[in-house]
């Protein structure tokens, strides 16, 4: 640690208390929420059969944590989420390869992915139903279908902004199009696929809520929907609860990636 | 004896939707080994697109372009390029940088790496191998790059502009460097400038092209009687001020 002067020293205490403060801020303004929603529920402000209340979430929770349904509910959804965005992953980075090989192709299929990713997906999702039946694989293809094109497009448009001159220096060390894509393009892309991947896990989470919607016996998606037909509101608001908590889980683990990679390099 | 590099009649035009861009004219010169030239001529006339096309990276509309009497699109692997960045890999250390080349081609084995270390530790890289280029000066990571090139063990050397993105002060100690390095390897080299002064202090011959679409002005071989040359030598030299005004006058003659 070098030596610092008082005004260096005075500086970075209020750095830290600045973002103290501001950890604090967000704290309170989550306890404010839930208190206020609690009390709202007690003084019967808010009818809480419909707006349900933190403690009825708190004995709901508690009450599936016993007979196991919570693990199955969030364990099936987390497990369709990430297999889906696996695939995302893998098709992604290699569709997105092919096409940067390939330059007419992509002239071609172009228009296709535009089409394709601006295409409300839950559209699909009926269909999918019924070409492949009400199960887990049906799902899982529900939540690639969210993310792919995106992801596809936005890798390709990334490997495409690679510096021609770095390029170009492949190829004056006589590499040809295959040295170019692994020695230039995807190690200098690495940061933009993490913050690619950041926003599609998301996505695959969107697309299997979706397919659960309308086609699973078990996941949080079922619970959302099963909840409301049998005004079991309750589960309805504790999952999206859990699914909150999902997302914020998933948004840090790509993070963590994103934070280790910055730091090795 | 045979040249090197024998450029023969050699035209290349640009093509676009909007039209066509001629950008060299019927350039025919030859380069013996181990000899340094210059090539000058003004911003945009097509000097990069010469050395484009000697590396086979370009192909000619019409002429030929031999390196040993072979054709350089079929046999392009003795040409080593060196571009105006130094374009090191920030994700790669300086000396996985320097084993780029070799890396490419699958000539990575240890007398190889073997050569790029002794090559590092003698162009005074040897504390900075495992460092990023990040944390080097300007000097050192155009000699960095020079390594990855010469690691290859190119016949002959293409230069285009590396001193340019360098402030001042640097760019006259690398070109003294970078210079030195080469006559020692024993080089053949070619370099691209629009640095009148700089092409004078290294080379052996001053090739002069004219503006787009380039054709050759003139070769002016340049002869100083001091012994051991270097760049920085050869700026103090008295012949040196003629050269430049001769060569000056022939770039703008006719602009």
């Amino acid at each position: 640690m070098p030596e610092h002067s008082s005004y260096q020293t005075r500086y970075l205490k209020s750095v830290l208390r600045h973002k103290r403060l501001v950890t604090a801020a967000r704290i309170l303004l989550a306890v404010f929420f839930f208190i206020l929603w609690e009390t709202a529920a007690q003084l019967e402000w808010i009818d809480s059969f419909f707006f349900s209340s933190p403690s009825r979430i708190g004995k709901t929770f508690l009450g599936m944590l016993e007979d196991g349904s919570l693990f199955l509910h969030v364990g099936t959804t987390l497990a369709e989420t990430l297999v889906s965005f696996a695939l995302v992953v893998l098709l992604g980075l290699l569709t997105a390869v092919i096409l940067w090989l390939l330059p007419a192709v992509s002239q071609v299929l172009e228009p296709y992915l535009v089409i394709l990713n601006s295409l409300p997906k839950s559209a699909l999702a009926p269909l999918l139903i019924v070409w492949l039946g009400a199960n887990v694989r049906t799902i899982v293809v529900a939540g690639v279908s969210v993310a792919i094109f995106g992801t596809v497009l936005n890798l390709y448009t990334g490997f495409q902004e690679t510096d021609p001159e770095k390029l170009k220096l492949i190829y004056t060390l006589h590499g040809n199009k295959w040295d170019a894509l692994v020695k230039v393009v995807i190690p200098s892309t690495i940061p933009m696929i993490i913050s690619i991947l950041k926003v599609n896990i998301g996505l695959c989470l969107v697309g299997v809520i979706i397919g659960e919607f309308i086609g699973a016996r078990q996941g949080l998606g079922y619970l959302i929907i099963y909840g409301s037909q049998v005004f079991k509101l309750d589960w309805v608001i504790l999952s999206i609860v859990i699914l909150c908590l999902i997302a914020m889980g998933l948004y840090a683990l790509i993070s963590r990636l994103e934070k280790s990679y910055a730091r090795k390099s | 004896m045979q040249p090197l590099l024998e450029v023969q009649h050699v035209s290349f035009a640009y093509h676009s939707e909007s039209g066509e861009t001629f950008a060299l004219s019927d350039i025919t010169f030859s380069l013996t080994e181990g000899e340094f030239a210059a090539i000058v001529g003004p911003s945009g006339c097509g000097k990069s697109t010469l050395l484009s096309l000697i590396s086979g990276l370009l192909t000619p509309e019409s002429g030929r372009i031999l390196l040993h009497g072979r054709d350089v699109k079929d046999f392009n692997t003795g040409i080593g390029y060196m571009l105006q960045k130094d374009h090191l890999f920030e994700w790669r250390t300086i000396r996985s940088n320097a084993l780029l080349g070799l890396e490419i081609q699958k000539k990575l084995d240890a007398r190889s790496r073997m050569r790029v270390e002794n090559m590092l530790d003698a162009y005074g890289l040897s504390s900075f191998k495992d460092a990023r280029p990040s944390e080097l000066s300007g000097g050192m990571r155009q000699r960095a790059a020079l390594i990855r090139t010469l690691a290859l063990n190119p016949d002959l050397l293409l230069l285009d502009e590396p001193f340019s993105a360098l402030d001042y002060q640097t760019r006259l100690s690398v070109c003294d460097d970078i210079a030195g390095i080469i006559k020692k390897e024993n080089k053949t080299a070619l370099l691209v400038t629009h640095d009148l002064a700089e092409a004078i202090s290294v080379a052996d011959r001053v090739i002069v092209l004219s503006s787009r679409p380039a054709k050759i002005r003139r070769i002016v071989p340049i002869i100083l009687e001091i012994p051991e040359r270097t760049p920085l030598k050869t700026r103090n030299a008295p012949e040196f001020k003629d050269y430049f005004n001769l060569i000056w006058k022939e770039l703008n003659s006719y602009a």
